[in-house]
């Protein structure tokens, strides 16, 4: 770490300090009031089964390298009876009234909310992130997510006037680490909310709370095999989107699988939404409310530590307020409070795995060696465990790999811009295409660049924000397909008529 | 001096939202144990225990004076608080009153509540108060002539009454609750930094909404950028409608995560209140003991 810069210019004398006088005691959430199974099996026909190959992985936590569970590896055969179980379920779930339906997807929701402590705990535990959002995002947006489908699943004619909408039948999905219960909502909701029945894998490193939201299935009665949820890892997914029984795959994770998935389904009559990689740009013009938009670029991008397809991890300052804006930056940056993410006052968690965090390390090595000057606040990282300090790269072209490729991580790249026509080319010259954020104070202008942005989601004067109406989804490499929202519901259902566009 | 126009205290916009998330953000910060003790300790000594009724007496005053010194009179390590806050006529009582001790006195002047006299009726009262022996003046700003975009009336009578306090402090009162906007109220800020303010003060605590977060927030923002700009320190007090141990840390930790060490101090941060410290006082005891103990255990002065 040769060029990394630890202090900000203003010297002492005028400089900030923290911690110094008031700190705040360790307020770590208790975990004693529930117990993580030793070993987890697969959820096939509302039961749980051994897998039929005998084999057992572990998920660790990210933040202590401790194996909390043992977790079963679903093979061929165990992919095959979940379509099995989703195909037989999918003839009485298609039959049922959206009001009943929906009094199953209102009763998931519900009891989601009552055993949301829980759910917050063993998602932070299995994945890393601080307890703070687990409790304050996850957890209640995987619960809106079901209320929200819950209220489409007997309006679906009024959704799709004139055009009879039907089920698809079973429905793979494939979900990535980053919001494992969240994803899982997203998926399931829409997926029971049109009728259809669903075979799920979560993520080989973060399957826990998936398998715990069949406890919830069963709490709500949810008849068995209308969803099933099959833990492994890349075979297990790639057994799963090959299935000859799936009538649609829906797979959120990275641009290079998504790639792979539409191979495996092209030439067969099988839907399909990808929703993959991102490399947002936030614009931030020299008229924009600066404080708020330093909170929103640090929410942008730190958030979940950068582990968010749609993470604005590109900052495009105008250059009258570049120097400005990257001084506010570094004073917040300090402030982040990297540690236990159990913790209700930590702000930034474990990175999620291993794997992840080289390529965290291989990608800002990189941008140190191409000449990027690097910033990273002195904050101790816990000894054990995958972890990575809040980071931010000035001096960032274009032309550098940092302002091109995915990280996935806690890591900025700050570009500068000069003009509203330079600030759209540089926003849009990236393979990707999933969000965008604009801070401006200026009405008209936040409309010119909307136009222009080719992004699914642009966020004005905010960022990272998530509502189960609101449509989400890419352009270009970051997929095709919406989620959420009456658009989302359009991915769930087979029209007849054609009386409107689909 | 001539008038200044509306450009010369221009500022960048503040975006309410993101400004009101940010607040609440910080409001969830969990304060426990040795935290929460050392923050509520620190209150007290921020506080600036105030009195402003039509009905206030010497007797009133002294008993408050009182509580001030020894807000828990059983307790050594409960510390005073910062000051006495009073009308002018009653500053001789409390000034006698604290004789002696760390508390200072301070006065409201120009017209408070509404400021509503003129700039000689203004002045004279700051002079009154600092003669008595009043070492802090908490002014309020003319919201007449700021909602009618004359600044630089509101400018020039700050910088007046600045000159009229002498060695005294000056807090100038925004009131925060009749400027509405937060454009207004960092406009607001910007022109008491200019003016010479040793304190900017949300509120008079005769208007709602007083004091809230985001607003603390945007001020607390101001005085942190006005001292990397000027080397300058300016205070900030939060005043009125703060009730609560538990509203005071979330004030604390709007200071302790926007401007950092220097400020959590009473030089550089206030609370203006007058319940809160019968909350503070039992909540210290809770922690002291475990339990909460009845109200009648401590003083209703």
């Amino acid at each position: 770490m040769a060029k990394t810069k630890n202090e900000t210019k203003v010297d002492g004398e005028r400089e900030l300090t923290f911690g110094g006088v008031w700190n705040y005691a360790p307020s770590p959430e208790g975990i004693d009031h529930f117990t993580i199974p030793k070993r987890c099996e697969l959820f096939v026909g509302g039961e749980w089964i051994k897998p039929k190959t005998g084999e057992y992985f572990a998920t660790v936590d990210p933040a202590t390298e401790a194996v909390l569970s043992e977790v079963a590896l679903a093979g061929d055969k165990d992919v095959d009876a979940a379509v099995k179980a989703a195909q037989k379920a999918f003839v009485g779930w298609r039959k049922l009234s959206g009001e009943d339906r929906a009094r199953y997807l209102f009763r998931i929701a519900r009891i989601l909310l009552e055993r949301q402590r829980e759910f917050a705990c063993l998602e932070t535990l299995d994945n890393g992130k601080p307890i703070k959002e687990t409790r304050d995002v996850d957890i209640p947006l995987a619960a809106q997510h079901f209320f929200y489908h819950a209220g489409w699943a007997d309006k679906l004619e009024l959704l799709f006037p004139g055009q009879s909408p039907e089920p698809l039948g079973v429905v793979g999905q494939v979900i990535p680490w980053n919001f494992p219960l969240l994803m899982a909502a997203w998926k399931i909701a829409p997926a029971l909310a049109a009728g259809n029945t669903v075979v799920l894998k979560p993520a080989e490193t973060s399957p826990l709370t998936a398998l715990r939201l069949c406890e919830v299935f069963q709490q709500a009665g949810l008849p068995p095999g209308v969803v099933n949820v099959i833990t492994g890892d890349g075979k297990t997914g790639a057994a799963l989107v090959r299935h000859p029984g799936l009538a649609k795959v829906a797979f959120t994770g990275s641009t290079e699988v998504g790639k792979e998935i539409q191979r495996a389904v092209a030439g067969r009559s099988v839907e399909l939404t990808l929703e993959l990689g991102g490399k947002a740009a936030h614009l931030v013009f020299e008229d924009a409310a600066l404080d708020q938009a330093v909170e929103g670029v640090v929410r942008g991008i730190f958030f979940n530590q950068g582990h968010v397809c749609c993470a604005g991890s590109r900052l495009l300052v105008q250059e009258s307020v570049h120097e400005l804006f990257v001084d506010k930056l570094r004073r917040r940056m300090a402030r982040i409070r990297v540690g236990n993410p159990m913790d209700k006052n930590t702000d930034m968690g474990a990175i999620h795995s291993a794997a992840q965090l080289a390529r965290i390390r291989e990608l800002v090595g990189d941008g140190q060696a191409s000449g990027c000057e690097l910033y990273q606040p002195k904050c101790e990282l816990p000894k054990k465990g995958y972890w990575f300090a809040p980071s931010m790269f000035t001096g960032v072209t274009m032309s550098h790999r940092i302002a091109r490729e995915e990280i996935f991580g806690p890591v900025l790249s700050v570009l500068t811009f000069r003009t509203p026509e330079e600030a759209v080319e540089k926003a849009n010259n990236t393979a990707y295409g999933l969000s965008a954020g604009i801070w401006t104070d200026k009405g008209a202008r936040i409309l010119w660049l909307a136009e222009r942005m080719k992004a699914g989601v642009v966020w004005n004067n905010t960022f990272n924000r998530f509502d189960a109406a609101s449509p989400f989804g890419g352009f270009k490499e970051s997929g095709f397909g919406r989620e959420g929202g009456r658009q989302g519901m359009r991915g769930y259902v087979r029209l007849q008529g054609g009386l409107l566009p689909g | 001096m001539a008038a200044l126009s509306p450009t010369e205290f221009r500022v960048s916009p503040v975006d309410a939202v993101a400004l009101e998330t940010r607040a609440a953000d910080l409001g969830t910060r969990s304060i426990k144990k040795a935290s929460k003790v050392a923050g509520l300790q620190l209150a007290i000594r921020m506080m600036d225990l105030t009195t402003l009724e039509g009905m206030d007496t010497a007797g009133k005053v002294r008993q408050l004076c009182q509580k001030a010194m020894r807000p828990l009179p059983s307790r050594a390590d409960v510390p005073s608080c910062a000051a006495v806050c009073v009308y002018p006529d009653l500053v001789p009582i409390a000034v006698d009153a604290l004789r002696g001790s760390t508390v200072q006195v301070a006065s409201v002047a120009t017209g408070f509540p509404a400021g509503r006299t003129d700039r000689a009726t203004k002045l004279r009262e700051v002079e009154l108060a600092v003669a008595a022996g009043a070492t802090e003046i908490d002014m309020v700003i003319d919201r007449g002539a700021f909602l009618s975009g004359r600044y630089g009336e509101v400018f020039d009578e700050i910088g007046a009454v600045k000159a009229a306090c002498g060695a005294a402090h000056l807090k100038v009162i925004l009131e925060t609750g009749e400027l509405k906007t937060y454009d207004n109220i960092r406009r607001a800020c910007r022109i008491a930094l200019l003016g010479g303010a040793d304190f900017l003060k949300t509120s008079t605590g005769k208007v709602t909404p007083a004091s809230t977060p985001p607003v603390v927030l945007l001020m607390l923002e101001m005085v942190r950028d006005w001292f990397l700009e000027t080397g300058h320190m300016v205070g900030v007090k939060a005043a009125g409608g703060i009730r609560t141990g538990k509203d005071a840390l979330k004030y604390l930790v709007l200071v302790a995560e926007t401007c950092g060490d220097r400020w959590l101090s009473p030089q550089w941060f206030r609370f203006g209140a007058s319940a809160l410290l019968t909350d503070v006082c039992m909540q210290l005891e809770k922690e002291r003991t475990g339990r909460y103990q009845r109200a009648t255990d401590f003083s209703a002065d």
